[in-house]
């Protein structure tokens, strides 16, 4: 597999400019000659299939949602982050830079997160300018809010619901080149698979899920933005219908799959309650800038209500390890120390699985200092969303969180280009590895979706295009459509067909089970092999003993989530592997064996690489390469927020 | 129905429950199908009960029941089933996803449709077609600018009143609840909702004639009802929205439909828009 980077030379802060300037063109004339497939309508999708309408060519895009506005972008609450400087506290690009590479624990591709920085300013004047109502001053300018362990207030904000409104900003733009016909949208449309001639990326294969019909397109290009694989895990945050199977059906065609075992732990959730539960629900890390996090000294006040605890016999463990940052400490950090808590025994809440799996987050202090009338309007939105759920008010008792699966870092490799080492696949937003490294820093999600759909692709994909000429897309007759749409019909039937016992959804669980509790927070080498088998394991029965009911002509959710159990029970594995390959710990990926009381011990002399990795065949074991990060101008520090 | 703390190391009560459930084919007459479930527990949400009564369809070899949700966090819009009458269920100012079963009494009988409205046709048991709403939107629901083309965003001076007010409306998740509560099938709350949000701000001001003619012209022809001011949209919106933006829209029709009128000059067009 080769792994060029093709990271441009220069200085660092010159790098995306002077690169812009070598990009190629296409004549505008010629543009709408070339055909762009763009799966996926999230932030990054939708914003890359508008910006590339708005420039002449013809694009179609695929979504599996009912329409391109229910992309999981929209329920990202806490904000977005760009180095405007508005709070006159010392920001700049290369602070963004340097908070965001540190945040991600030096394992992120320097030239790549410093091009995100830049063009961050961007994104803020493109979303005001398309109506999204974000928070202002009272003398009629943008607000800003300290964010996630940042110490500037560089994050722009739309109350409770920043997502939504950027989300409704990108697809009202995308809208208005469905309007113009210059957009086919394909909504409720799922990629099977990608479709590769003469070894370019030339179109995929979807399956209407309305009727079932299996289709081959043709196209010049592949763009996929179709986010994350946190749902490996069964519980996390994301939506249900989140999934790897585009990225993997691509990855099965040979893109290589960067860092899968970059996962983000959240830590402010509301934690489990029983065995039916389908989703895990993420309270807003805003919430940390007035709540206190902590559990009982003694394991025997666990199951005492919180009022009868005293102040004397409360541990702050935040507030207590990590002074200088306390309850606002990043969130890989955050999330660990809960669950050692946890693990301690001290944990509170309802018992599940003969554990209490959960820690205060106690606004009591807040309400009398400022009032409730004002935690009322900073997060009444969030506390009612609370009660709603857990049918507890947390103005009269604290609210009670655990850390769950919120985001992905790891996805398919990519160049500086975000183009995969296949030529003509272009991958962007949380698809793709680059710019989080191990562990992403709050209200980066949404920076990077934009960056990568209103300001990256576009110039990128254009230089892609320019260098294959007008050759003329592929006709959908060729074999290798062919062959790719009679795979997925074959797979189809035979989910339809075969007579097996169980449901879907309880490999899904049982997979998800497994990884949370070996390849979850904390990882070790026996737990990571003894998952692999068990894995392995649930795989072959999976493969025998499946049922999907349903037929192939009508909507078949079960067919849908049996085709996505699937591809993430061989992911899982890939996980697993390369977890256990990297022998360290750093951000989100915790080996108890590479620590330093506690704290994640890296290894930069042999770890300092991203780990990516190819397809092999069915039943085999994906083979690791490596590409090496090189920091020209950022020294490796230890991570410190005590 | 708040609890005192939620230490209790008991997993709360469970509900035994008779659904009748509506089952349908695209493109063919549907029925409601009887269902017993057990041991629901209180704690589960609406969607999660759903999912238990396909699991138990799964292991009797049936068909489950298709319905439409995903992020189940309140906040994608996609949940839509109108259950005991009522889009939403029974709690205000919340989704499907994000109604629980502790809101229900154990041996109840529950009914679970579809949206009901003309624009809304099934596609298969609960789930629906809502692409007429994203038709409304494609026709003006959108301020125009092109990638890289903005200006500084703080050029523009917006008042924080203005701002909360296009918020206030910016909030709705399209969902269609309004349509499926209201006898005539009006899509107005919705449609209000989006025009209000882009035409007060200063952003928004270009193209805010053009924009609601066009998105009221395309709401129109989608087959959506005309609003009578029963008012049942606002009290289903889950998110709140109020009948003020029906209002405002009618408002911003008129002006805009007298300012077409007068703004001609009697010169021939000479093509383009």
């Amino acid at each position: 597999m080769k792994l060029e980077s093709k990271i441009p030379t220069g200085p660092l802060a010159d790098k995306w400019n002077n690169h812009k300037a070598k990009l190629r063109l296409v004549n505008p004339a010629n543009r709408r000659k070339y055909h762009i497939i763009v799966v996926g309508s999230g932030l990054a999708g939708s914003a890359a299939a508008a910006s590339f309408a708005e420039m002449g060519y013809e694009v179609s895009c695929f979504c599996y949602q009912d329409s391109p506005r229910r992309a999981h972008s929209i329920a990202a609450q806490g904000g977005i982050n760009a180095a405007k400087n508005y709070q006159n506290d010392g920001d700049s690009v290369r602070r963004l830079f340097l908070d965001t590479i540190k945040g991600g624990d030096y394992r992120a591709r320097e030239a790549n997160v410093y091009r995100l920085a830049q063009v961050s300013t961007s994104i803020i004047d493109q979303c005001v300018a398309q109506g999204v109502p974000f928070a202002r001053e009272y003398g009629g300018l943008l607000a800003n809010r300290s964010f996630g362990g940042a110490q500037v207030s560089r994050t722009f904000y739309a109350r409770g619901q920043t997502g939504q409104q950027l989300l409704l900003g990108a697809y009202s733009a995308l809208s208005r080149q469905i309007g113009a016909g210059t957009v086919k949208m394909y909504a409720r449309h799922e990629m099977l698979d990608l479709v590769l001639v003469d070894g370019q990326a030339k179109g995929i294969v979807t399956r209407n899920l309305v009727n079932g019909e299996i289709k081959a397109w043709a196209s010049d290009v592949v763009v996929l933005c179709t986010g994350g694989y946190g749902n490996v895990f069964y519980l996390s945050t994301n939506a249900q219908g989140c999934n790897v199977t585009a990225t993997f059906r691509a990855h099965r065609r040979g893109a290589g799959f960067a860092n899968p075992c970059y996962t983000q732990i959240h830590p402010t959730c509301i934690p489990v309650h029983g065995e039916d539960q389908s989703k895990l629900t993420l309270m807003s890390e805003s919430l940390r800038n007035d709540g206190r996090v902590w559990v009982p000294k003694d394991k025997a006040d666990c199951g005492k209500p919180a009022s009868e605890i005293p102040e004397d016999r409360r541990d702050y463990f935040l507030e207590r390890k990590y002074p200088s940052y306390g309850n606002l400490a990043p969130r890989d950090i955050s999330s660990r120390a809960a669950k050692e808590v946890c693990d301690e025994g001290r944990g509170v809440g309802q018992m599940v699985d003969g554990k209490r799996l959960g820690v205060y987050l106690d606004f009591s202090a807040a309400i009398n200092r400022l009032g409730e009338s004002a935690i009322r309007e900073r997060y009444g939105n969030l506390f009612d969303m609370y009660e709603n759920i857990t049918g507890e008010n947390a103005y009269r008792q604290p609210m009670r969180i655990f850390p769950a699966v919120h985001y992905t870092m790891g996805g398919l490799w990519v160049d500086y280009n975000l183009q995969s080492n296949i030529p003509g696949l272009f991958v962007g937003g949380e698809a793709n590895f680059s710019d989080h490294g191990a562990n992403r820093l709050g209200a980066s999600a949404l920076m990077q979706g934009l960056a990568d759909g209103y300001f990256v692709l576009p110039y990128t994909v254009t230089d892609y295009l320019a260098g294959v000429g007008l050759s003329g897309r592929p006709s959908v007759d060729r074999p290798e459509f062919k062959a790719a749409v009679k795979e997925v019909q074959d797979r189809t039937q035979w989910f339809l067909q075969n007579k097996g016992t169980r449901s879907a959804r309880s490999y899904h669980k049982e997979l998800g089970k497994i990884v949370w509790e070996k390849c979850g927070m904390a990882r070790d080498k026996a737990g990571l092999q003894q998952a692999i088998k068990d894995l392995e394991a649930l795989r072959a029965d999976f493969w025998k003993n499946v049922r999907v009911v349903g037929s192939g002509e009508q909507l078949a959710p079960e067919l849908e989530r049996a085709g996505r159990v699937a591809d993430f029970l061989d992911f899982g594995i890939m996980m697993c592997l390369d977890a256990l390959s990297r022998e360290e710990s750093c951000g989100g990926h915790f080996r108890t064996e590479y620590q330093d009381s506690g704290e994640a011990k890296r290894n930069d002399d042999q770890f300092a690489h991203a780990a990516v990795w190819e397809w092999q065949g069915e039943n085999k074991h994906p083979v690791r390469h490596i590409e090496p990060l090189v920091y020209e101008e950022v020294q490796f520090t230890t991570r410190s927020y005590k | 129905m708040v609890k005192e703390n939620g230490n209790s190391d008991q997993h709360g009560r469970t509900l035994s429950l008779r659904l009748r459930v509506w089952r349908q084919n695209r493109g063919q007459p549907g029925h409601f199908e009887e269902h017993f479930l057990a041991a629901v527990p209180e704690t589960a949400s609406f969607l999660e009960m759903m999912d238990m009564l396909n699991e138990q369809l799964i292991r009797e070899g049936k068909d489950t029941f298709a319905f439409d949700h995903d992020c189940r966090e309140g906040i994608c819009g996609m949940c839509s089933m109108t259950i005991n009458g009522m889009p939403h269920g029974p709690l205000p100012g919340v989704t499907t996803c994000q109604l629980h079963m502790r809101n229900f009494r154990d041996g109840e009988t529950i009914t679970v449709e579809p949206w009901r409205a003309r624009a809304f046709p099934v596609l298969k048991d609960l789930a629906v077609d809502r692409s007429a709403f994203d038709k409304v939107i494609q026709s003006g629901g959108f301020i125009t600018v092109r990638t890289g083309s903005a200006p500084e965003a703080n050029h523009t001076l917006v008042p924080k009143q203005v701002a909360d007010e296009a918020m206030d409306a910016a909030e709705c998740i399209g969902c269609g609840a309004c349509v499926a509560s209201c006898k005539n099938g009006s899509a107005m709350l919705f449609v209000g909702a989006k025009i209000n949000h882009l035409n007060i701000l200063p952003q928004g001001q270009p193209e805010r004639e053009r924009r609601t003619l066009a998105m009221v012209k395309t709401m129109d022809e989608a087959g959506f009802g005309n609003c009578t001011n029963y008012g049942e949209c606002q009290a289903h919106c889950p998110k709140s929205i109020t009948l003020d933006v029906i209002a405002k829209l009618n408002r911003d029709y008129l002006r805009a439909r007298v300012k077409e009128f007068f703004s001609s000059t009697g010169k021939p067009s000479k093509g383009g828009e």
